[in-house]
């Protein structure tokens, strides 16, 4: 799966580095930790080509922020604040910050992330990297749609500033690029305006797919951030709860941040099986079903529910797991209700199933996943060749539908469904810095290794 | 308004301690080496909320660099109530333990200099009356083990130092903190084997700040449990624990 780098044999010391999935299990040659910009141009200059991948928070699920056998730049170190417009909400932040550390500096001023995926654990360089997008694409875009400009240290042209209007081309291959074409040093990020920490939400229950379009259309206009939860055993008849909301204005409720626990230690594989989970699905759905409720909910706990349980991914055992994330188009409708069906056939789909209705705004970047249509995520715990032979099968289904898998979650999916995913892939190619590589890259380009 | 010098003000740990100073609306001047390096610190904790910040470059584990210090601060920042010395270095063993050059460069980096510069502070502090010293010390100055002793002695060295300091300052109201972390996540500590348990830099630099925010306590332990694991470690007979490989 993996190419071994064969310079990279000599070397001892070896570094295991886990993306949020714990699969796969590879280790690196060696893991470089710039506490400072200016250490960074000297990393890209002493390494080989292909070599190195920038890594942020490795909240990536697959194999795209890991390097087999090569070596990763982690960026956590690189975390400082660099300027803030009062004025116009724009922030300039090297690319290791964290977006918890952007809200917890920000929201108390009233400024809050334009885009925010389901952890706010990600680093800014990983959020333009993989072009996250969050509950509210429909309406904001993707991350990289607020991005105005940024600086990447290149290792054959030093430091280079690029936006849309500046290196447009080298902007569009970043934003969404993987981390391929350099290490992201800083970038400007538009924060939006909000009156305070909190929520106006509501959450409606749904039991068929029509009715989840029906509450998805609806809401749109009227509603910033929309998401649901899907019991992924209901199959195409698919009950879910719909949640919807919008950031709160005039409401002084003091606001305590939620620290949870963390889970000290990876479960055992029996403990999420067919039956504990269909029982968590079956409580969670009666819970939420018995009508609309509207609530009011403090950020951390609408955007990021998960990340109040540290290490949850633990969860799934010491094997790790697979999310499947894909796009199907809108008018595909029947190509989605199969896609639920396999999954409830296979009973080995999870709690965590997130169901979203893309908008339809134009991509960000070259590699950008998003496109009009409906986007469904499950976690898969790894249970050796069966999981990746189910996923297969789900594959079939998406690339037949003209969909796509998200990188960002990837371990697994083949060259040729990468290629038909993402069919402008091959321009890709010329922006990529000739020191950059990465196992996703090299496994779904399907490059000779070296 | 509280006021701080930071001296050595890019190691990790007093990088967190800054920033969490910084949002609690202390005024800094923060001392390292590199000027590029503290603009981007200063940078950093303005947009974070600090009031002001001053920079000044300094290579502290020259004596000759020192008196530059306690000047530009007497001058730009006067009034100043607390020094934080945060700087350190940490050589790899083997070396330590057979070159004397190496040897020596870790006795002066991490203790002869910072004795001297803050003898200079202490005067200071002790004809104005007022004031807080603290001093990154290390549980490693605890006991002398096998595997860190050059370390372990020059920070055992500092702690002794510290507290005689806080002695013949007491009585003139200056306040002395050793602060004594384990093992810290920090690129001091990147070449350690992974297996050992290492404290977040956050962590400790929040148990320093309510330190500096209190004056207290005398002797700080970072994370907690280390009060308990060296005490225990002090117990050991030494017949025994010549014999540990540690």
């Amino acid at each position: 799966m993996s190419v071994q780098n064969p310079s990279a044999d000599a070397a001892e010391p070896a570094e295991t580095v886990l993306s949020w999935g714990r699969y796969p299990k590879v280790t690196h040659r060696d893991v470089h930790k710039p506490a400072w910009d200016d250490q960074v141009a000297r990393i890209l200059e002493a390494a080989g080509p292909g070599c190195l991948l920038p890594f942020g928070a490795g909240c990536s699920y697959g194999d795209s922020c890991l390097n087999a056998g090569r070596d990763l730049i982690a960026c956590h170190r690189l975390n400082r604040l660099l300027e803030f417009d009062e004025s116009t909400g724009v922030v300039r932040c090297e690319g290791g910050v964290s977006l918890s550390d952007i809200i917890e500096t920000f929201l108390p001023k009233g400024w809050f992330v334009p885009v925010t995926p389901g952890t706010s654990f990600v680093t800014v360089g990983g959020a333009i990297a993989n072009d996250v997008h969050g509950k509210n694409h429909h309406c904001a875009g993707t991350f990289g749609a607020h991005v105005h400009r940024l600086a990447l240290h290149r290792s054959d042209s030093g430091l280079m500033v690029c936006s849309p209007a500046e290196h447009a081309d080298m902007f569009h291959a970043t934003v969404g690029g993987l981390g391929l074409t350099g290490v992201i040093a800083w970038a400007d990020i538009q924060l939006k305006r909000v009156d305070g920490p909190w929520m106006t939400t509501e959450s409606i229950p749904f039991s068929s797919l029509k009715s989840f379009l029906d509450l998805s259309h609806e809401s749109n206009d009227r509603f910033e951030y929309t998401v649901a939860w899907i019991d992924c055993f209901s199959g195409k008849n698919a009950r879910g709860i719909f949640f919807r909301g919008n950031h709160a204005a005039n409401y002084r409720k003091k606001f305590h941040p939620k620290r949870g626990p963390k889970l000290p230690f990876a479960l055992p594989a029996w403990v999420l099986n067919r039956w504990s989970v269909r029982a968590f699905n079956a409580a969670y759905y009666a819970v939420h079903a018995l009508g609309k409720r509207a609530a009011m909910a403090p950020y951390d706990v609408f955007f990021y529910p998960l990340d109040s349980i540290r290490q949850w991914n633990l969860l799934y055992g010491a094997q790790g797991f697979l999310q499947y994330q894909c796009v199907v188009p809108e008018n595909r409708l029947e190509a989605f209700e199969e896609l639920l069906e396999r999954i409830a056939r296979s009973g080995m789909g999870s709690f965590l199933g997130v169901l979203k209705q893309f908008g339809s705004a134009p991509p960000a970047g070259i590699l950008s996943f998003p496109r009009p249509g409906l986007t469904i995520a499950l976690d898969f715990a790894m249970r050796g060749e069966r999981t990746l032979e189910l996923m297969r099968s789900f594959d079939e289904i998406v690339q037949a539908s003209g969909g796509a898998l998200y990188p960002a979650k990837d371990a697994r999916m083949s060259p040729a469904m990468f290629q038909t995913s993402f069919p402008e892939w091959r321009s890709l190619i010329p922006y990529i810095d000739p020191k950059m590589s990465s196992s996703f890259w090299r496994r779904v380009t399907a490059l000779p290794p070296g | 308004m509280r006021k701080i010098i930071v001296l050595g003000a890019t190691s990790t740990i007093a990088l967190e301690v800054q920033r969490q100073l910084a949002t609690r609306g202390w005024e800094l001047l923060v001392v390292g080496r590199s000027l590029g390096r503290l603009t981007e610190i200063k940078a950093d904790l303005l947009v974070r909320g600090a009031t002001r910040v001053l920079t000044y470059p300094a290579e502290l584990s020259s004596i000759a660099e020192h008196n530059g210090v306690l000047e530009f601060a007497s001058r730009m920042f006067p009034d100043f109530d607390t020094v934080l010395l945060a700087y350190g270095s940490m050589h790899d063993q083997s070396l330590a333990a057979t070159s004397i050059p190496v040897l020596l460069d870790e006795l002066q980096v991490d203790f002869v200099s910072s004795a001297a510069l803050l003898t200079l502070f202490a005067a200071d502090f002790e004809r104005r009356r007022m004031g807080c010293i603290a001093a990154i010390s290390s549980v490693a100055g605890d006991r002398g083990r096998r595997s860190n002793y050059p370390y372990g002695s020059a920070k055992g060295a500092l702690a002794l130092f510290l507290q005689g300091l806080r002695s013949r300052l007491y009585p003139a109201g200056v306040h002395v903190i050793t602060i004594k972390p384990g093992p810290v996540r920090t690129p001091m500590t990147d070449h350690l084997p992974k297996a050992l348990p290492l404290a977040d830099p956050q962590e400790v630099a929040h148990d320093i700040v309510r330190a500096l925010e209190r004056r207290s306590p005398d002797i700080l332990y970072t994370p907690m449990i280390w009060r308990y694991i060296m005490a225990v470690i002090e117990l050991i007979p030494e017949s025994i624990f010549k014999r540990l490989s540690f």
